[in-house]
C-alpha cells in the first residue's frame, strides 16, 4: 500500500510541479514578455525609418539626455547615502537605528506622487522655502534640481537595502583586523570594506539606475512638462501618445525598455561573476 | 531669447504651428531671435503649476477662471482680461458631439444624451477646462428644456452623468478613451478637438454632430507680469500674444479648427465652421466666477449631480 502510494504521490508531485512551473512561465510571459514584445512591434509598426525619425526628434533627444543626467545625479546621491547608511546600521548600535531603517524604507511605501507633492509644498513658490528661494533666484521645482530630488526620493532605498544584510552577515572582524594593524579608517574602507561589498553595491546601483530612468509619478508632479527642457523619457512617452504620435511614443518606450533590459543583463552577469568569485575564494 | 507658453491640452497642434510662424515674423522684422517652449496639461492643473512657481511668460488656458486664479495668487494684474482685445481670447470654440459612423444611437441634440442606454464620454470638470464648458453647455440645454426650472435642470444633469462611464482628467484623455479605446456612444468635445480627431483617424469611424445650440467657449491668453518682469521678456511675450490676433495668427487658428475672431478670416473659413446658436457664459451664467462657485466648487452642483459608479 505504502510502497504503491509513494511513487503515485511522487508523480503527483511532478505533475503539480510542472503545472506550477507552466503557470509561472505563462504568467511571466503574458504579464512581462508580451507587453515588451508589443512595445517593440508597435515601435516599428511604420518601419525603421519612422522609428529613427522619432528618436532623433529634438524634444525626444532632450528627454533622453535629461533622463540620463537625472539618473546619474540621483544614483550618485543614492550610492553615497546607501553606503553611509548601511555602514552605520550594520556596524553600530545607536539610538534611532531602527528609526533610520524604517525611514530608508519609506519610499517603498509612500506613493511617488506624494513625494512630488512634498517637493512642491517645500520648494514651490508658495511653499515653506518658496519666499527664500525666490529672493535668491533659485529654481528647484519645475527645473532640474526638483526632478533630481524627486528621483532621489524614490531610489533612496535601493543601495542601502542591498548592502545592509550583506554587511551584517560579513561582520566587522576584517575591518577590526585592518584597524588593529594600523590602517586608517579611509584605508580600511577602500581596501577591506569596499572589496567585500562591491558586487552588492553594483547590484544596488544598477537597480537604482533602472528605477531612476523609469520614474513617472514623482517626476510628473515637479516637472512642469516643459517640452525639450523638463520632460524625462517616461513623460515624453505620455506626451507623444497624447499627441497622436503613437509610433513615436512606442519608439521612446522601446528605448526605455532596452535600457532596462541592459541593466538587468548587467545585473545577471554580475551575479554570475560574484557567484564564481565566492566559490573561488571560499571553496566548499 | 526663450519664452515659455503654459497651455491646456488640446492646443498642442495649434501652437506647434503658431510658434515657428511667430519666430519667423520676429526674425523678419529684424528683431531678436525668439523661441517659444510649450507645456501642456489640464487647464486647472497648469494654472496650479504656474501658481506654484512654473515660470510661464505666457499662459493660454481653457477658461478665464484659471487665469483669475493665477492673478489671485499675485502673478499677474487682476485686470488681465481687459488688456487684450475680445476678452483676451484671440480664438473661440464651442462644444459639439463626436459619434460613431452612421450615428447608430441617433444623437442630434442635448436631450438625446440623457436617454437610457446612451454612453456619454466627458472629462472631469474638476480638472479639465473643456469638461466645464461641456457641463455648462449641457446645463443650459437642461434649463431651456425645463423652461428655466433649476431643479429640473439638475435632474437632467443627474441623468446625463448616470450615462457617463468614466471621467478622464483632461480633454485629450477623453478623446483617446472614445477613439482609441472604443468606449462610449458620444464624446462631448471641443469643436477643434473633434475636428482633429476626425483628421487623425483617416480611416473614418467617427462623425461630428452639431447640436442646434451650444456655448461659445472663449479660451483666454495673458502675459504673466511677474515672470516677464523678472526675466526681461515682456516685449517678446507681448508680441507673442498680439501675434495671435494678426491675420496670419488668425489664419493658423482657423486651420487648426479654432474659430477666428477676425471677420475676414472667419469668412474665408466659413464652410469649415457650421452655424449654430451660440450663447456666452456671461449671458447664461453671469461669468466664470459665479459659474465656478455655483457649479464646480466643492459641494456645488457638479458634486451633487455626479455619483461615481452611479
Amino acid at each position: 500500500m505504502t510502497a504503491a502510494g509513494v511513487p503515485a504521490r511522487r508523480s503527483d508531485g511532478a505533475l503539480a510541479r510542472r503545472l506550477l512551473i507552466g503557470l509561472a512561465v505563462a504568467v511571466a510571459f503574458i504579464l512581462l514578455g508580451l507587453p515588451l514584445a508589443i512595445v517593440i512591434v508597435e515601435a516599428f509598426a511604420r518601419g525603421a525609418w519612422t522609428y529613427l525619425a522619432a528618436l532623433t526628434d529634438q524634444d525626444t533627444l532632450d528627454a533622453i539626455r535629461l533622463t540620463l543626467l537625472v539618473a546619474l545625479c540621483s544614483v550618485v546621491v543614492t550610492t553615497v547615502f546607501g553606503v553611509a547608511a548601511a555602514w552605520c546600521i550594520a556596524r553600530f548600535e545607536f539610538r534611532g537605528r531602527s528609526l533610520l531603517l524604517t525611514v530608508i524604507d519609506l519610499p517603498f511605501s509612500v506613493s511617488p506622487v506624494i513625494a512630488g507633492l512634498v517637493q512642491v509644498l517645500l520648494f514651490g513658490r508658495r511653499g515653506w522655502l518658496g519666499p527664500f528661494l525666490e529672493a535668491h533666484d533659485i529654481r528647484i521645482v519645475f527645473a532640474l534640481p526638483g526632478i533630481v530630488l524627486a528621483t532621489v526620493f524614490v531610489t533612496l532605498p535601493f543601495v542601502a537595502r542591498e548592502l545592509i544584510p550583506l554587511m551584517q552577515e560579513q561582520g566587522a572582524e576584517e575591518e577590526e583586523a585592518a584597524l588593529s594593524l594600523g590602517a586608517s579608517g579611509w584605508q580600511t574602507f577602500l581596501r577591506v570594506t569596499l572589496p567585500n561589498i562591491r558586487f552588492a553595491l553594483l547590484t544596488g546601483v544598477l537597480l537604482a539606475n533602472a528605477r531612476a530612468m523609469g520614474e513617472f509619478g514623482a517626476v510628473s508632479v515637479v516637472s512642469g512638462h516643459i517640452r525639450g527642457a523638463t520632460n524625462t523619457m517616461p513623460l515624453q512617452v505620455e506626451i507623444l501618445f497624447n499627441d497622436y504620435q503613437i509610433e513615436a511614443a512606442f519608439a521612446v518606450a522601446s528605448v526605455l525598455a532596452m535600457l532596462a533590459l541592459v541593466t538587468l543583463g548587467l545585473k545577471l552577469a554580475l551575479e554570475r561573476k560574484s557567484d564564481t568569485h565566492t566559490h573561488e575564494e571560499r571553496p566548499t | 531669447m526663450e519664452i515659455l507658453n503654459v497651455s491646456y491640452d488640446p492646443t498642442r497642434e495649434l501652437y506647434r504651428r503658431i510658434n515657428p510662424a511667430f519666430a519667423a515674423q520676429l526674425a523678419g522684422a529684424g528683431d531678436i531671435d525668439a523661441a517659444v517652449r510649450m507645456s501642456h496639461g489640464g487647464s486647472g492643473a497648469q494654472a496650479r503649476s504656474v501658481i506654484d512657481g512654473l515660470d510661464a511668460d505666457v499662459v493660454t488656458l481653457a477658461l478665464a477662471h484659471d487665469i483669475d486664479a493665477i492673478a489671485a495668487a499675485g502673478r499677474l494684474a487682476k485686470n488681465w482680461q481687459s488688456r487684450l482685445p475680445e476678452n483676451s481670447s484671440p480664438y473661440t470654440s464651442t462644444i459639439v458631439f463626436l459619434v460613431r459612423t452612421g450615428n447608430p444611437k441617433k444623437i442630434r441634440d442635448w436631450e438625446d444624451l440623457v436617454r437610457p442606454g446612451v454612453q456619454v464620454i466627458t472629462p472631469n470638470p474638476k480638472t479639465s477646462g473643456g469638461a466645464r464648458w461641456n457641463f455648462l453647455a449641457a446645463y443650459a440645454a437642461g434649463l431651456d428644456k425645463a423652461g428655466g426650472n433649476d431643479a429640473q435642470a439638475r435632474a437632467f444633469m443627474k441623468r446625463l452623468f448616470q450615462n457617463v462611464p468614466v471621467l478622464d482628467t483632461g480633454a485629450r484623455g477623453a478623446t483617446l478613451t472614445f477613439t482609441r479605446r472604443g468606449i462610449g456612444d458620444v464624446l462631448l468635445a471641443w469643436e477643434n478637438e473633434a475636428f482633429l480627431a476626425m483628421q487623425e483617424h483617416t480611416k473614418g469611424g467617427f462623425e461630428i454632430v452639431i447640436p442646434p445650440a451650444s456655448i461659445l467657449a472663449e479660451p483666454p491668453v495673458a502675459v504673466v507680469d511677474q515672470v516677464v518682469e523678472r526675466r526681461g521678456t515682456r516685449k517678446v511675450a507681448q508680441a507673442y500674444v498680439e501675434f495671435l490676433y494678426t491675420p496670419e495668427g488668425q489664419e493658423i487658428c482657423a486651420r487648426n479648427f479654432y474659430r477666428p475672431r477676425s471677420k475676414a478670416v472667419a469668412e474665408a473659413f466659413g464652410k469649415v465652421f457650421p452655424k449654430l446658436a451660440l450663447f456666452t457664459i456671461e449671458e447664461r451664467f453671469g461669468g466664470w466666477t459665479r459659474a465656478h462657485d455655483t457649479y464646480f466648487a466643492d459641494g456645488a452642483i457638479f458634486d451633487q449631480v455626479y455619483q461615481p459608479g452611479g
